[in-house]
């Protein structure tokens, strides 16, 4: 297990449960998420990656064991008290979860006008969140005039319109093309390594995971780069990505990337084919 | 006619759906249900349907008095259910007071009383006709229209959206939905009414040869205030119970988009059934009141 950084971690799951009529989803569960940390939750359909996500946010409530968020106990909050935490945390949902009444503009401003934030200052807050994701265009579009990489990255603009310290995403990549999948991972990127954002990442895509490991994005240039490029920190970037691969609702691994690439197991070698 | 249960506890992780790299479970870890487990487990299932419904049903409410209000949905709502209502309740309502006229004069004929019918068209559908028949007719168009559209919204995770968002989905999506209903439903019942006296009266006029004002001033002098109380009062309750029911079926729907189908048409049904029945109950209470109150 590879933890460099000492400080109090930021999303800290412990001995978690969690299930339903037909049995356990996940049991005993454990792992953390470090400051400015992204980890790459890797696993196969029904291994508990969702689940995990919408723990953290507060959305599902564990049977047993303990999920921290930024020093908040979320697994014995109240409802209200999640309404208001929640704010802190960005959720890019699977297939994006635009609110389909809603244009983009609407739909990005939402949490604004939930927060009562005066109308003046929503639009040019709105504005540059959509240039963010590079989609200023469609701002009077509606979800259903989308393409599915569109909506994924308005949900990405949605997420970080309050700037959270937190971003949960929930298998950005899946469904979409290599093209689009590799434009997702690099908003990604950017919102990491822009803004310095916590990340948790639920994938079954290995590529997606090393992307993320393997490049930064260089403001100057305004460019992703390799991380070899950027020798002198490298150790540093590495450690930022971390992967935790589900088996049978449970940590089957846990590693950087190095570790990752230089597994035996012939289950962890699914991921890498 | 039984189903299988997990006999021990240790053996539930070896179900499909934690089933990667495992053996199926060996057949002796199943058993089959006995009768009164399966009667057990569905008596348990509907008390906590009804908790769960009663818990919204209560928190819809009770969100009226804090913070956030979410006006402008609520008017939104007040708009799609009132407005777009009122041409199938006004049409259905002139139709079914011409419908009461006819039917009720083929018996007063008999008696050569046929001037009764006013007072006979009034109370009928001011008590019992307009309330109920606008009820299942805002049920079917808007009863389904609320659990469809809530139930879309979940299985497309939108109502997560929300939460992950800090709001209250309750607050945002249910109580609107409920305060417009129960606001409209009323109105769009005093309409029904009215028009079905109107669409009464041409019958009326038309068929039996009675005189407009003769028509008119039976039916308004048959009428107390005890009568249009209880009418209102039932449309007020019938209101509650179709929306909430709607936004409880959308809110719970399992099994993606065939799910919403499943939900939408429950919520009809139920709605129905428990209108007519809550009406049986309304009816006697409110006759009682009208006793000892008016």
């Amino acid at each position: 297990m590879n933890t460099p950084q000492k400080s109090e971690a930021t999303i800290a799951f412990r001995d978690v449960r969690l299930g339903f009529d037909e049995g356990d989803i996940v049991h005993e569960l454990s792992f953390e998420v470090y400051p400015r940390e992204t980890l790459v939750l890797l696993g196969e359909t029904g291994t508990g990656k969702t689940l995990s996500l919408k723990m953290a946010a507060g959305l599902m409530r564990p049977q047993e064991g303990e999920v921290n968020v930024l020093g908040h106990r979320v697994s014995e909050m109240s409802e209200k008290e999640l309404l208001a935490f929640r704010r802190e945390i960005g959720f890019v949902f699977q297939e994006g979860a635009l609110f389909d009444s809603m244009t983009v503009e609407e739909n990005v401003a939402y949490r604004l006008r939930e927060e009562h934030v005066p109308e003046e200052e929503i639009e040019p807050k709105v504005r540059e969140a959509l240039r963010f994701v590079e989609l200023e265009h469609a701002i009077d579009m509606v979800p259903s005039e989308l393409s599915g990489g569109m909506r994924r990255r308005v949900s990405i603009a949605r997420a970080l319109i309050t700037r959270p310290p937190i971003v949960l995403y929930d298998s950005p990549t899946a469904g979409l093309d290599p093209v689009t999948s590799q434009t997702i991972i690099t908003l990604i990127l950017r919102l990491r390594d822009t803004y310095g954002v916590t990340a948790l990442l639920a994938t079954h895509r290995l590529q997606d995971g090393f992307a993320l490991a393997n490049f930064y994005f260089d403001a100057a240039s305004n460019r992703v780069l390799p991380n070899r490029e950027k020798a002198a920190e490298k150790s540093e970037a590495d450690s930022n990505t971390r992967f935790v691969v589900f088996r049978d609702g449970k940590v089957f691994f846990e590693g950087s990337t190095e570790e990752m690439a230089a597994v035996k197991d012939s289950y962890l070698k699914r991921f890498l084919v | 006619m039984c189903r299988k249960v997990v006999a021990e506890q240790e053996h539930v992780a070896d179900t499909p759906l934690q089933g990667i790299g495992k053996e199926p479970p060996p057949s002796d870890v199943v058993r089959e249900a006995s009768i009164s487990e399966i009667l057990t487990g569905s008596a348990k299932e509907a008390v906590l349907r009804v908790q769960e419904y009663s818990y919204l049903a209560a928190q819809s409410v009770a969100n009226i008095f804090s913070r956030p209000h979410y006006v402008q949905d609520t008017l939104d709502q007040m708009d799609s259910i009132g407005v777009g209502s009122l041409p199938i309740v006004l049409l259905t309502g002139f139709f079914i007071g011409a419908v009461m006229v006819l039917q009720t004069a083929s018996q007063f004929v008999r008696f050569g009383q046929t001037s009764l019918t006013g007072d006979a068209v009034a109370l009928a559908l001011v008590r019992e006709l307009g309330p109920t028949l606008t009820s299942l007719l805002v049920t079917g168009r808007c009863a389904s229209g609320i659990a469809s559209e809530l139930g879309s919204m979940l299985v497309t995770e939108q109502v997560d959206a929300m939460r992950a968002m800090g709001t209250d989905p309750s607050r945002k999506l249910v109580t609107p939905r409920v305060v417009a209903t129960v606001l409209v439903v009323p109105l769009l019942t005093t309409m029904s009414d009215f028009i079905g006296l109107v669409g009464g009266c041409v019958a009326a006029v038309f068929s039996l040869r009675l005189g407009v004002v003769q028509f008119w001033t039976r039916a308004i002098d048959a009428l107390e205030f005890s009568d249009i109380m209880q009418g209102l009062m039932k449309s007020i309750v019938f209101a509650f119970i179709l929306s909430t029911v709607g936004c409880y079926k959308g809110l719970t729907v399992r099994g993606g988009t065939q799910g919403v189908g499943r939900s939408t048409t429950q919520a009809v049904v139920i709605s129905s059934v428990m209108i007519i029945v809550a009406d049986t109950f309304l009816t006697k209470l409110a006759l009682y009141m009208a006793d000892k109150l008016f």
